[in-house]
């Protein structure tokens, strides 16, 4: 088995996660990208979007609000300003998010600044659904 | 006899008011460890991002980035000042209201307009009772200090400086360094100023050459609005550990009082009990001297 990498994942609340894996995919601002141990330091911006991890054959999922993630050979820092475990986010919580938002969203239409709020608030809202879908699902990692 | 019943009600009361002055000064220390807890959490994910943002802004051209450049002439300034929701801790609040009230004084003397963004429900009395124009009242905010908050802040300062409204942005805030030094203290949040690299840290931090995905360039445009929130919430934990603090040393100085008052009117009952005793003593002695002559 090749060498595991450390994944830390911090948050201005917390150390969410601190845990050796095989792989982490992350969503960069341009395009999803893979790290295994040994990877070349790299900086990335990370858009709104799934972070996947991989132990052995579990695969798990956490949503990221933007940050942006770096990377050393044998370490994975992801410095997100909101960022939750697929098992720890609150579906009911996260629909509802979205049904404000969208809300929201239409009546910004003419606002600029609102609307864009808005929009990453709704974009939030949806990953986070999806990645609790995804996790459920269990195990469908490429 | 009516003195001494004063007396015994006045110690009693005293006695209620140091009950409350414990109890707050038990909260305030309850509420002090909640936010060092929270400050403790943050700064794993301060000093990182610190140490990512030094490492990317090095030898990066100012001029590249507005939050960056330094203007060349500052004729409008805008003020975030951050104060508690609640009193009795103090001269807390006065002293940072009193530096606010300094600074709006010293950018009025050098012909500069300030826009004054108050947090706080103390600070935003304080203005409102003098009739003061502020631009933003955000009272009530204090009890729970998320990052949230601390993005709202930000935004404040940061929309006013990227409209054009004001040049520069400053913070005013308590910053925490033990219980017993907590100074006021104003810093510049806009434009940012990136802080040199020093010592180890540069060491450690130079040896990475990073490969950046986007540009170093666009990451730095990602990174720096957050830099701001990284800076602003850590002045709002500073400003409520500071607040709890100040409370706990304010509660403890009255519970010491009342402790002294007490005794102060104990001593006084006492003495006044043993004058009444005395004087009853004097009459009887004196009634039973008249009957045995008579």
């Amino acid at each position: 088995m090749a060498n595991k990498i450390l994944l830390e994942v911090v948050t201005p609340d917390k150390l969410l996660l601190s845990k050796e894996v095989d792989v982490v995919v992350a969503t960069g601002v341009d395009g999803e990208f893979g790290v295994l141990y040994g990877h070349v330091p790299f900086l990335s911006s990370l858009a709104i979007g799934e972070l996947r991890f991989k132990d052995g054959n579990q695969t798990e999922f956490a949503a990221i609000s933007g940050g942006f993630a770096e990377v050393t050979g044998k370490k994975v820092t992801v410095l997100a300003e909101a960022a939750e475990l697929a098992r720890e986010i609150d579906i009911d919580r996260a629909k509802r998010a979205r049904e404000r938002a969208e809300q929201r969203l239409a009546q910004a239409q003419q606002e600029a600044m609102d609307y864009a709020r808005a929009e990453a608030a709704l974009k939030r809202a949806m990953l986070r659904m999806r990645v609790v879908e995804r996790g459920i699902g269990g195990g469908g990692m490429a | 006899m009516a003195a001494l019943r004063d007396i015994q009600n006045k110690i009693a009361a005293v006695k209620k008011t140091r009950q409350i002055t414990r109890a707050m000064n038990m909260v305030a220390a309850a509420r002090l460890r909640q936010v060092q807890e929270k400050t403790e959490r943050f700064k794993p994910y301060a000093a990182k991002f610190a140490e990512v943002l030094a490492s990317l802004s090095q030898g990066i051209d100012p001029e590249i980035h507005p939050l960056l450049a330094v203007p060349e002439q500052v004729d409008k300034v805008g003020m975030i000042l951050l104060t508690a929701d609640r009193g009795l801790c103090g001269s807390f609040n006065m002293n940072l209201i009193n530096k606010g009230q300094k600074f709006l004084q010293e950018q009025a003397a050098l012909g500069h307009e300030a826009q004054a963004h108050v947090v706080g429900r103390k600070g935003c009395d304080y203005f409102r009772r003098r009739k003061t124009e502020i631009t933003t009242q955000m009272p009530g905010v204090m009890n729970v200090i998320d990052f949230d908050l601390a993005v709202s802040v930000a935004r404040l300062g940061l929309n006013a400086f990227l409209a054009g409204e004001v040049q520069e942005v400053y913070i005013i805030y308590s910053d925490f360094r033990s219980m017993a030094s907590m100074p006021t203290v104003v810093e510049r949040l806009l434009p940012i100023q990136p802080e040199p690299v020093e010592g180890e840290e540069a060491e450690a931090g130079g040896g990475l050459e990073y490969i950046t995905e986007p540009s170093a360039e666009e990451i730095l445009v990602d990174l720096l609005p957050r830099y701001l929130n990284v800076r602003v919430y850590s002045a709002l934990l500073n400003t409520a550990t500071s607040e709890q603090a100040s409370r706990m040393t304010a509660m403890d100085n009255a519970t010491k009082n009342c402790k002294e008052m007490i005794e102060n009117l104990t001593l006084v009952y006492n003495k006044a009990r043993q004058a009444a005793i005395t004087a009853e003593l004097m009459d009887i002695v004196g009634g039973a001297e008249a009957l045995s002559q008579g």
